[in-house]
């Protein structure tokens, strides 16, 4: 496994770099004192339970509010997200754990929700459905997704959303895909789907950092696994070195670190 | 990589809706527009003047007052709102138009060629605009219903109306009235003015819906109103535009029923809110959002004024025109319904 070589420090650029990230909400500590590195085309696993800080540190990352304490380097650049489209800009994409899709528009319609190609002709833009079209269809090409890309979303399979919302992050040339419980509430059939999807994006040098309650998903997709425990990060391991086992008694506080 | 150009996806494991069941023909405003026309039918095999040159007319130019109307309410229920306030905003813009003209007569404006009329129009589809846009601010900015602040504004014009006129009509006057009347109550190669204006602005909203970004949010944000705010969509700015343009086709239609009448009274369009409504969704558009069109508003205004209309010719009592409407309504709703019933 090549990737797995790249998660070793110093083998590939570090994409993003968090160190000593803290966060209060008043006086309720979130998060504290969290490092963590992600390198070009890292899987890294977040696990922890309910509460343990995986959605507060998602949301730092993702431009949502700013830390209260410590630092996001993002592509070498120390960064300071004031609301989610900066952070898309800087080459950051998330994918939300309810996909955000429209149901009532196509597929390419949602790809590129918010960033239409237009033509300009004299003083009015007009939507290019054409090369969207065409633009949707390549990026479902590369996920190897049979979606058209003229279909509505609401007619699609649970599998195909997730493609849609997956080749969203693939419009541009984003580095880093934060993914929110992708693979909570839908068949098993669509989870390989969603795992496969997540390898084709490591395939393209993305990095993906994916949040999960599911221990064999984390364990057959990700290089790494990260696992918060009460707003501290408790393990921060590749996954051939670890197990399910030990994971989960990370989480459950049975076994206090690794 | 490679592999991918070579071997295209095949889709060989996706089906697709028969072409019966995709697009315009399986929209409810094609089942409506069918309805229309044998409804129409039986009408003028029943009255035997609905078919008349003058009647024709007639209807024609009743029906694009509600219709044009109904483009404006149609963006809003696509947006997942509703407008109750398009009636009263109707009268109280129809009535300081009038005052507007009257006004301006008497001042310097009267020595410059339709300069009263251009201001008195512009004076009054200024009202709407402003009427929309704070209908838009409360919805998006502060977050209240739609259905609330509407009637609130629908109590509030309807109530400044009778303050501005205590009751009494106001007639445009002044020196520009022929022309007034020319633009607002006249008739463009045979047709009547209104039925002009409602086909221009249909096709320019038609246009705008499917192919500039501005029509694409306004169907997201009744699809999916998360998805737009997470992708950077401006939900505010493209939900308080959809209440100024609806604000704005009220007063417009407004003046031209001041046109039409001569005269603009107080209680003009009184209830007319609930007919535009109803005419929007009868053409098909979703009070839960995401799905309307101004094809839709045309039909659905045009079948309430067909019915009404033939009522009165055949001599029926015509109060039956609302137990009619209301009956097509559940009727349409009920069809879609019952079309796009999941498989269990």
């Amino acid at each position: 496994m090549s990737a797995t070589s790249n998660s070793v420090p110093g083998g590939a650029a570090a994409v993003l770099q968090l160190s000593g990230i803290g966060k209060d909400f008043g006086a309720i500590r979130a998060l504290s004192e969290v490092d963590l590195t992600i390198h070009a085309g890292d899987v890294v696993g977040l696990m922890g339970d309910n509460g343990a800080g995986k959605s507060t540190l998602v949301k730092i990352i993702a431009g949502n509010f700013h830390p209260t304490h410590g630092t996001i380097r993002f592509d070498g650049n120390e960064q300071r997200f004031d609301r989610p489209l900066d952070a898309r800009n800087a080459g950051i994409e998330v994918v939300y754990q309810d996909l955000a899709l429209a149901n009532n528009v196509s597929a390419a319609a949602n790809v590129f929700l918010g960033r239409e190609m237009v033509r300009r002709v004299g003083p009015f833009a007009f939507l290019d459905h054409k090369g969207m079209n065409a633009r949707a269809l390549e990026l479902f090409n590369d996920l190897k997704s049979e979606t058209r890309p003229k279909d509505l979303v609401k007619q699609m399979s649970g599998g195909q959303r997730q493609a849609v919302a997956i080749a969203r992050t693939r419009l541009t040339d984003a580095k880093l895909v934060l993914m929110d419980e992708p693979t909570a509430a839908i068949s098993v059939r669509q989870v390989a789907e969603v795992l496969d999807l997540i390898r084709r994006l490591r395939d393209h040098g993305v990095s993906v950092l994916l949040i999960s309650h599911r221990m064999p998903d984390v364990f057959s997709v990700c290089d790494r696994v990260v696992v918060l425990r009460r707003g501290e990060k408790r393990a921060d391991k590749l996954v051939t070195d670890s197990s399910p086992e030990e994971v989960t008694a990370l989480i459950t506080g049975a076994k206090e670190f690794a | 990589m490679t592999e991918n150009a070579v071997h295209p996806v095949s889709f060989s494991n996706v089906g697709q809706a028969r072409w019966w069941k995709r697009g315009v023909l399986s929209s409810q405003t094609a089942y409506v527009a069918v309805a229309l026309l044998i409804i129409t039918l039986i009408v003028s095999l029943f009255a035997h003047n609905f078919l008349s040159h003058g009647n024709l007319l007639n209807t024609s130019k009743n029906f694009s007052y509600i219709a044009i109307v109904g483009l404006g309410s149609t963006l809003v229920i696509i947006t997942g709102g509703i407008d109750l306030s398009v009636g009263s905003v109707m009268a109280l813009v129809a009535v300081m138009t009038a005052i507007l003209m009257r006004m301006g007569s008497a001042s310097f404006l009267a020595g410059i060629p339709y300069a009263v009329m251009i201001v008195a129009v512009a004076g009054g589809l200024l009202l709407a605009a402003l009427v929309g846009l704070i209908n838009g601010l409360l919805i998006a900015k502060l977050g209240l219903s739609p259905f609330v602040t509407t009637l609130g504004m629908l109590s509030i014009c309807r109530g400044a109306t009778y303050v501005i006129t205590q009751g009494r009509g106001q007639a445009p006057d002044g020196p520009n009235v022929d022309t007034f009347y020319a633009l607002t109550d006249g008739k463009i190669l045979g047709f009547p003015v209104p039925l002009a204006y409602l086909l221009v602005l249909a096709v320019i909203m038609a246009v705008a819906l499917r192919h500039t970004r501005w029509g694409r949010y306004v169907f997201v944000l009744g699809g999916n109103e998360r998805a737009a705010q997470l992708t950077g969509v401006a939900v505010a700015r493209v939900k308080i535009s959809v209440y100024v343009l609806c604000a704005l086709s009220a007063g417009f239609a407004g003046i031209l029923i001041a046109g039409w009448l001569g005269s603009a009274p107080a209680n003009l369009a009184q209830g007319y809110e609930l007919k535009i409504i109803a005419a929007s969704v009868i053409g098909g558009a979703d009070l839960a959002g995401g799905v309307g069109g101004p094809l839709g508003a045309i039909i659905g205004s045009a079948l309430i004024e067909v019915i009404r209309n033939g009522l009165a010719l055949i001599g029926a009592d015509t109060y039956w025109e609302q137990v009619f409407v209301g009956s097509i309504i559940i009727a349409a709703v009920l069809v879609d319904k019952l079309r796009t019933r999941e498989p269990e």
